[in-house]
């Protein structure tokens, strides 16, 4: 924790800090996602900026008390600007021995660890695999700062007078945990308890006063006993003013597809099938009825992929989402999408892989699915979300470029996006992108494949459209008529073609912003989720003197104009991915530089400690 | 392609219906017929050339596309369901048609076929079963018959094969038929039904691949047999065949059993028409009609024409009447509606 003198609070009372992060760590049924976003959506409003990340177990019910059932939340508060959820935790609340052992590593020594003594019994640290009480064991608690607190009996001895049965009392525990939190970066509780009342008070009036009375029960209790000799202050944070809201990254590819939508005048489909870390966006498109958008849970991904490419067919916004399983099975329907040369956008939420792999853990291993994984000569546009909040506006630029170009676009965003959140400023409507889509209906001259000369697009028809039949599909076609064609000299003007068509997209895309210098030591490249990290650490690798830039792609293919003058002004080139060294190959395809691979497969996320530490050892 | 005639109803030309491309199926092959019905079919019933989709597979029949002056989607193997389908839920006012082949719908594209049928998608799927791959030159397929020899099975299919109407009927689908390649008149009457019914149409034609698969379907259709041994469904009538309209089928210990009319069988009873299966594809029990699709083609009649049309309402009249009744609810929101919802803030 960076502490700053306080400054006219009481002394010793109140310490301020720069920033805390935060991890709420239970079993999936203690309602730690809820805490955490109550947690987080209390510092937005107090003005910090923020970040967090949720983490999962894949099993839904994993049995109670296991390792493989823990499941945390966590957020990083500051009063600075910031990019990513932090990696070390100053703050740690596990409720059972499953969630300390899970996640006591992560935990800085000196750091704050608030433990549930109520779920500590022999059985609870037999389960998480402790040969005896942990909480009495020095060797694994002496390094932290240990606070116990019996949050069964706090919640019971509060709720004893309710009518609530003992399941339902012991659902309210977490608030407790939550009391004390708040308590301890001296937090009002007053959003907390209109949230819970929003949440369940017209369903569960009762449960919402329980909710309450024990949220109120945990932050008296801290204070009463002094549960620490201080307490904690972070202060706002000076962001642009305007008006904010908290968003996931799935949440904003979602807004960002409906608002393409809107903006257009062209109606949403999306054609999709269940996948983790995805399914999000097809729950929330399916819930836009009202916007008039039409979601089909397809009987598998091909049929996810097909229905969207009928209803590219019959003008509409289409979309498919999935992750890199998904995308598999729907390789042989983008080629048909390449070669009818239609509009529409494959969102893949990447997860860790090869095969089923890690389902609810990140990765960005998929940049060679989408560049090259498609038989024949198959060139498709490329996006990649940088933050979550990036994905709203990734979701509108992928719809832009597939109609305006008539061709699939594959937008790559991944679970550490999908699920993290931060806080968004809003746009001003007018300010948002706008494009227009144009549908032929002049049948004068008409052919399908008679190119747009600027664009090489070919004119989107509906079908209804009198006078303008036509037959579209996989097999090659002469270009100009759209008839089949076997002719081995317009197959490769065909090629040739689609090539120049996707690759003339460079021109139409902002070069990526540097952020730096544009010479010095070392420019650290990137593409989607790893931003924040590397934003983090270019920074503090320039304010210790280091001669280092970042560029993060978000146009990943076809590259943006004016890429090669930026690396050139570079001696080295650091790429850190969540992948092999697929971004790092990729460019040595593009363009001549002296590219280090800094590779981290393990489903987790950059830290910018990490990429700091690399920076200093490139550079030293 | 440009054509732009109006398109005066009942006195349309087949024609109308044919594009400019030249019909490169082998001569003599069975799909010619099928285009010939779908062509005049269309323009019998007076039809906006604009306003049909054909989408189809791949596979010889899923050519078809290239060859009628309509809107068309020549797909991917076994997906054409599924691509019209994003089609028909986009823009239900078009009339869309399936063309594909027992390879295409009941191997690759089973899944997609079964999942569409259960919806009642308002799609006219036209299955030709010729019960045999010729694109692929001559592979044994999901209809083939156990025994078939084929470059892939030169000592006989073991493959049990798929009965496609029963699949059809199984998996709930509201409108199920069979008809034959060389039955123009026949296959059109079919045509006109599947048309006509809201949902799913599902139709099975028995169509000859004169290349690899030559008379797999003579001994049922030839002109000299074809009376005795196929029963034309007629909805309400006693299930009746025969060149002198001499048999029949009665419901006999659980299963439809052939029996001669006016003649005394081996108890002594004298069967007469009143004593037969009235059948009604109307009904909403498939038992019957199950039964029908399962008589053995090699010794008892194989039934042709409408074997199950019930009303159900389609799928995307499903699905627009549910985002209709909750647009009429709540009113459309603006985009900025939509970017300032939820928990916001202020920073000043």
């Amino acid at each position: 924790m960076t502490t700053v003198t306080p400054d006219g609070s009481p002394t010793g009372k109140v310490e301020i800090l720069e920033e805390a992060v935060i991890r709420f760590a239970g079993d999936s049924g203690d309602g730690m996602q809820l805490t955490g976003n109550q947690f987080s959506d209390s510092a937005a409003l107090f003005g910090n900026d923020l970040a967090t990340f949720p983490d999962f177990p894949a099993e839904i019910r994993a049995p109670i008390g296991t390792l493989a059932g823990v499941s945390a939340f966590q957020v990083r508060i500051s009063s600075n600007d910031i990019h990513t959820p932090g990696h070390l935790l100053d703050v740690l609340v596990a409720m059972n021995p499953a969630a300390l052992k899970v996640h006591l590593p992560d935990l800085k020594h000196g750091g704050i660890l608030l433990v549930n003594t109520g779920n500590f019994g022999k059985r609870d640290w037999e389960k998480a695999g402790y040969t005896s009480n942990p909480l009495e064991d020095e060797t694994i608690v002496e390094p932290y700062h240990l606070v116990q607190v019996d949050l069964n009996h706090l919640t019971k001895e509060t709720l004893k007078d309710t009518n609530l049965d003992n399941k339902a009392i012991m659902r309210c525990k977490n608030f407790a945990a939550l009391g004390i939190l708040l308590w301890m970066f001296n937090r009002d509780l007053e959003p907390t308890i209109r949230a819970i009342k929003e949440r369940f008070g017209k369903k569960a009036p009762e449960i919402a006063d329980a909710n309450v009375a024990v949220l109120v029960a945990g932050r008296n209790y801290a204070e009463t006993v002094e549960l620490l000799d201080h307490t904690f202050q972070v202060d706002q944070a000076e962001l642009e003013p305007g008006i904010y809201r908290n968003i996931m990254g799935n949440q904003a590819t979602g807004l960002g597809l409906l608002a393409a939508s809107k903006l257009t005048g062209v109606q949403l489909f999306l054609g999709s099938y269940p996948i983790t870390p995805a399914s999000d966006i097809l729950h929330q498109l399916s819930s836009y009825k009202q916007d008039g958008v039409i979601t089909f849970q397809a009987e598998d991904e091909i049929a996810a992929i097909c229905s969207t490419v009928g209803a590219a067919y019959a003008g509409m916004l289409a979309v498919t989402t999935t992750s890199g399983p998904g995308v598999a099975l729907k390789t042989e329907a983008l080629g048909l999408g390449v070669m009818a040369e239609l509009p529409f956008v494959v969102v893949n939420v990447q997860r860790g892989g090869p095969s089923t792999g890690l389902p609810t853990k990140t990765e960005q291993a998929d940049l060679y699915q989408a560049i090259w994984g498609r038989n024949g000569e198959c060139p498709l546009p490329v996006l990649a979300a940088a933050s979550p909040v990036d994905c709203f506006y990734m979701a509108i630029e992928a719809f832009r470029i597939a109609t305006k170009y008539m061709t699939p676009v594959l937008l790559l965003t991944d679970g550490y996006l999908a699920n993290g959140s931060e806080p968004w400023k809003l746009p001003k409507i007018e300010d948002l992108p706008k494009f227009e889509v144009h549908f032929e209906t002049n049948p004068e001259g008409f052919q399908p494949y008679k190119r747009d000369p600027e664009t090489l697009a070919r004119p989107w028809v509906r079908p209804g459209t009198k006078g303008m039949q036509h037959r579209i599909g996989g097999l090659e076609k002469e270009d100009g008529s759209g008839n089949v064609s076997y002719d081995s000299e317009n197959h490769f003007h065909m090629v040739k073609t689609r090539q120049a068509k996707v690759m003339g997209i460079a021109k139409d895309i902002p070069a990526p912003e540097l952020h730096g210098d544009s010479e010095g030591d070392l420019l650290v490249l990137g593409w989607g989720s790893t931003y924040g990290s590397i934003y983090g650490a270019v920074d503090k690798a320039r304010k210790e003197g280091f001669k280092v830039s970042q560029l993060h792609l978000r146009h990943v293919f076809p590259l943006p104009e004016g890429v090669d003058k930026i690396l050139a002004g570079f001696k080295r080139i650091l790429v850190p991915e969540m992948n092999m060294g697929q971004l790092t190959n990729y460019m040595k395809t593009q363009i001549s530089a002296d590219y280090i691979s800094y590779p981290k497969v393990t489903g987790k996320p950059f830290y910018n400690d990490e990429v700091l530490r690399k920076i200093r050892e490139v550079l030293a | 392609m440009t054509a732009t005639q109006d398109s005066p109803k009942g006195k349309l030309k087949k024609t109308f219906f044919k594009s400019d491309q030249e019909v490169r199926w082998c001569p003599g092959c069975g799909d010619y017929g099928i285009l010939n019905a779908v062509q005049s079919t269309f323009a019998e019933l007076g039809l906006e050339r604009e306003n049909i989709v054909i989408v189809s597979g791949i596979g010889c029949s899923s050519r078809f596309p290239y060859y009628m002056e309509t809107y068309g989607f020549h797909s991917i193997h076994g997906r054409a369901p599924a691509v019209a389908t994003g089609v028909k839920l986009s823009r239900p006012e078009l009339e869309v048609w399936v063309i594909t082949g027992d390879g295409d719908a009941l191997s690759i594209g089973g899944n997609h076929l079964i999942h569409t049928l259960r919806r009642n998608v308002g799609l006219k799927i036209i299955l030709f079963n010729n019960r045999i791959y010729g694109l692929t030159k001559g592979q044994f397929s999901p209809t083939s018959e156990i025994g078939k020899v084929t470059k892939s099975s030169p000592y006989g299919s073991v493959d049990m094969p798929f009965n496609p109407l029963s699949l059809a009927l199984g998996v709930g689908a509201t409108f199920v038929a069979r008809t034959i390649d060389v039955m123009g008149k026949h296959m059109r009457e079919v045509l006109k039904a599947a048309h006509e019914h809201e949902g799913t149409a599902f139709i099975e034609v028995f169509q000859d691949c004169n290349i690899f698969n030559h008379g797999a379907f003579d001994p049922i259709v030839k002109k000299e047999v074809r009376d005795d041994r196929l029963v034309d469904l007629r909805p309400n009538q006693p299930l009746v065949f025969g060149q002198d309209h001499d048999k029949g089928l009665i419901w006999d210990c659980n299963q439809l059993r052939v029996v001669k009319l006016g003649e005394a069988d081996e108890t002594g009873k004298v069967w007469k028409e009143e004593d037969l299966v009235v059948f009604d594809p109307s009904n909403p029990n498939p038992s019957l009609a199950f039964a029908l699709s399962h008589l053995r083609e090699v010794d008892e009649p194989t039934p042709i024409g409408v074997l199950r049309s019930i009303k159900q309402a389609s799928y995307e009249k499903m699905v627009h009447g549910q985002i209709q009744g909750i647009q009429d609810k709540k009113g459309e929101r603006s985009l900025e509606d939509l970017i300032y919802a939820g928990k916001t803030w202020e920073v000043k």
